[in-house]
């Protein structure tokens, strides 16, 4: 096989699919008001699946953020949210889209106009600011879910308050729409984001096995489908072929990193400017990011679901996902996830984009540290505004961490025996 | 005006004043000086300090002593406000070893992390999470806070031993209460006769109030304005001043140092909408209701925080109602470095003033920038502008 052909081989054939679906999904969205169909604008941890049983396109400015990112238009948009007077240090999301907002520019040409905000705060404190100034620009109605933060424990007023949110959520939904929400419908749509969820979670959970079929980059693109398109059929209908398409990987052999020696873990948002890069100089190092604390969060609160009583048990579900939770249960989730998938060392992303989800980075870096013995690496950046990327720093870092992992993880030898330098294979 | 070190040049302020300014200056030390009661800090304006008060603590606000960043760099990344860093980094160094705990409410994210890296410290007995509401308008969310705040009315009495009662609570009520008037009273009073106080002064009362036991606070508010009622004619027209009148905007402004430029450029502070300002002494709490419910609905409906959402307009309105109350020349925003909720605000807030003919000035600071030279030069043009 030559190289080219070998490097075709690797490529997930299901990529092509979803860039086709994806296409169809944003032309639905920019013709929807030629359609007579509402677009909602929705943050990426809300509560989607009444939208989807009442037939309003959800319209996810987060994702349309990565997009901007992965495109490199990052710096043009943020820096006309900066013109228009908002500081720089804020959320790289939220500064593209109101630059795209007023400028109609990125990718598409800007997102189709919201005819209402669903903004959910499980995520964070900033898209509660960033869908007041979207709602003020477009002059449509905000509905706010609340979801306390569950530092601790998740609390019975926690609990009523969420579950209070969702029938005023309905009520907000069925005032905008003029119609009602049939619950027939939310019953199948409840059921199929369920499935959906379990799917992702299962596609996730392939790279398992060594070598991995696929990696957390592959994740980072793939996880499109479960974010926009939870509660559809096509979200499920695809990832079921997405798992057809890597336990044949797995069963041929199909590695996505050629001769995959080390596997890490990955924390915080994607740095969509830089994935080729970063993805390749994993790759050249034989280290495979095979997973992600990003990604698997669209599948991290499944145990709290209960699909026949969908809409009660969102409420915990949507108020218990991973950022809304307190450190010491984030450095949890990690131990557990460098336990099944078996990483030599974690790569921490210190997003200046992303403050809940960097702030408290260094805590959860020493506890792993402690209790999992394992190297872990912080590179700050930013998930789309590419002024916080320095690339030859990135590149020493790395390769000194990759250094650190070889050593840590080379076998015995005898030499190593005699003069009492082995480390312990595996470093663990 | 050039770069001068503006602490030098200070006058003395009246000696009512001078407690505030001890505590002000040094709240470690007042802190220190609490024997009689188990001293819980507090992070936000939003900390329901009547229900700790009433539980037989000294509620402290906490501030950044801003001394350099040792240890809290190992906890939080430069892109983290100067005062979360500033306080972890006074916890960690042990200058707040009197504390006998902490009361944290939900205010950003940045405050929401912290709160997880210092319960995780545990370096004092008591701690606890009030996970307020981040929405004030809904029905619903009023219904989450009463039973929030029961909630920590419950920890404190399980760590003292014994019940809050209703005349406890009604006196705490009527403490702060009594403070709250009289810090409004004196911003009046400020606002009329722009030299009766120094600008720092009002920083000093409101940071002092919030640091000394509150039954002393109220006293010598008392003593201010009985001083400033007999020093100011009695009169309702203001006489003309020649002064600049400002309003401020902004977050935790503490930094007298700016204050001083204000004075310095001949430039008075006639109102405020900052956390250690109108924000936190604004809303008196009915003494006739229930009083938890009446705690609770003045939390719910006190100036709102931009870290909270109330509606879409009201900060704006708010800002222009009290800019055109005070008959303000312009409105400066005193903007924390990486303090997302209010950057979040600001262009629109810039906007609305704007359109309503309002002059604005924004700075970016963190909390120890107070008294360069450059910061002067673009607070005086902006005074001779407006």
């Amino acid at each position: 096989m030559t190289r080219t052909d070998e490097k075709e081989n690797r490529k997930i054939a299901a990529a092509k699919k979803m860039r086709d679906i994806m296409t169809t999904y944003y032309l639905d969205a920019l013709s929807a008001s030629q359609n007579h169909r509402q677009v909602a604008w929705i943050t990426s941890g809300g509560p989607v699946e009444p939208l989807v049983a009442m037939d309003i396109i959800p319209v996810y400015p987060e994702n349309h953020g990565a997009m901007i990112g992965s495109a490199k238009m990052g710096e043009d948009l943020c820096t006309k949210a900066e013109e228009m007077g908002y500081s720089a240090d804020l959320c790289a999301y939220a500064r593209a889209d109101i630059g795209c907002a007023v400028a109609k520019g990125g990718p598409i040409g800007g997102l189709p106009k919201p005819d209402m905000l669903i903004c959910c705060n499980n995520i964070c404190g900033t898209v509660l600011k960033w869908y007041e100034v979207q709602a003020r620009y477009y002059d449509v109605p905000l509905f706010i879910f609340d979801t306390p933060v569950c530092h601790t424990d998740f609390f019975p007023e926690t609990a009523a308050y969420v579950k209070a949110q969702i029938t005023e959520y309905i009520t907000f939904l069925e005032t905008v729409t003029r119609q009602k929400l049939d619950m027939d419908r939310m019953n199948q749509v409840g059921h199929l984001s369920f499935e959906g969820q379990k799917l992702w979670q299962q596609v996730l959970r392939t790279t398992a096995h060594k070598p991995s079929p696929m990696s957390a980059f592959d994740a980072f693109f793939f996880l499109a489908l479960i974010v926009t398109l939870r509660g559809t059929t096509t979200a499920v209908d695809f990832y079921k072929e997405l798992i057809a398409e890597m336990e044949d990987r797995i069963a041929n052999g199909i590695s996505v990193v050629a001769d995959e020696q080390y596997r890490l873990l990955w924390d915080n948002l994607p740095v969509w400017h830089r994935l080729k890069w970063l993805s390749k100089k994993f790759s050249d190092h034989k280290a495979c990011l095979v997973a992600d604390t990003y990604t698997s969060a669209w599948c991290g609160a499944i145990q709290y679901i209960d699909p026949d009583n969908f809409l009660d048990s969102i409420a915990q579900a949507y108020t218990r996902i991973y950022l809304n939770i307190g450190i010491d249960q984030m450095a949890d989730q990690i131990l557990d996830m460098i336990a099944f998938y078996d990483v030599n060392g974690l790569v921490m992303h210190s997003n200046r984009s992303c403050k809940p989800y960097s702030f408290g980075q260094m805590d959860i870096m020493h506890i792993v540290q402690k209790k999992a013995g394992i190297p872990v690496l912080m590179l700050e950046a930013d998930m789309v505004d590419p002024r916080s990327f320095s690339e030859s720093q990135m590149d020493t870092r790395i390769d000194a961490f990759m250094e650190i992992i070889q050593h840590k993880n080379r076998p015995h030898t005898s030499a190593d025996m005699q003069t009492g330098t082995g480390q312990k294979a595996g470093g663990r | 005006m050039t770069a001068r070190n503006l602490k030098n040049e200070r006058t003395a302020p009246m000696k009512e004043v001078t407690p505030f300014y001890r505590a002000m200056d040094d709240p470690a030390a007042s802190g220190r000086n609490i024997t009689h009661k188990k001293i819980l800090g507090t992070l936000c304006s939003y900390a329901p300090e009547e229900l700790i008060y009433a539980a037989g603590y000294h509620p402290m606000r906490l501030f950044s002593s801003k001394a350099d960043n040792h240890l809290a760099q190992n906890h939080l990344q430069t892109y983290c406000c100067s005062v979360v860093r500033g306080i972890l980094e006074d916890s960690l160094a042990g200058r707040l070893d009197f504390l006998h705990g902490t009361v944290f409410v939900h205010t950003c994210d940045s405050m929401q992390r912290l709160s997880d890296i210092w319960r995780l410290k545990g370096r004092y007995p008591f701690f606890t999470d009030v996970i307020l509401p981040a929405k004030m308008h809904a029905p619903s969310a009023q219904t989450y806070m009463a039973a929030v705040l029961e909630r920590c009315k419950t920890d404190l009495e399980t760590d003292t031993g014994r019940p809050v009662t209703t005349q406890a609570l009604a006196d705490a009520i009527r403490i702060y209460n009594r403070i709250r008037k009289n810090l409004a009273r004196i911003y009046a009073l400020k606002s009329r006769y722009p030299a009766a106080l120094q600008n720092k002064d009002l920083l000093a009362l409101v940071k002092g109030s919030m640091v000394m036991d509150r039954q002393a606070a109220a006293d010598h508010l008392d003593k201010v304005i009985l001083r400033l009622a007999s020093a100011v004619p009695d009169t309702k027209d203001a006489p003309k001043a020649p002064f600049k009148r400002l309003l401020l905007s902004g977050s935790v402004c503490d930094m007298p140092g700016l204050y001083d430029l204000f004075q310095e450029t001949g430039a008075a502070v006639v109102g405020d909408d900052l956390c250690t300002g109108r924000r936190w002494f604004d809303g008196l709490i009915p003494e006739d209701m229930e009083p938890m419910a009446a705690i609770t609905r003045r939390y719910a409906q006190r100036l709102v925080c931009p870290a909270k959402h109330q509606d879409l307009h009201t900060r704006a309105q708010h800002l222009i109602d009290q800019a055109r109350q005070v008959a303000a020349d312009g409105v400066v925003f005193v903007l924390l470095k990486f303090c997302d909720p209010h950057a979040f605000d600001y262009p629109h807030l810039k906007t609305c003033l704007d359109d309503a003919g309002i002059k604005s000035l924004v700075l970016e600071l963190d909390d120890s920038q107070d008294s360069q030279g450059q910061l002067a030069t673009r607070i005086e043009t902006f005074i001779h502008m407006i």
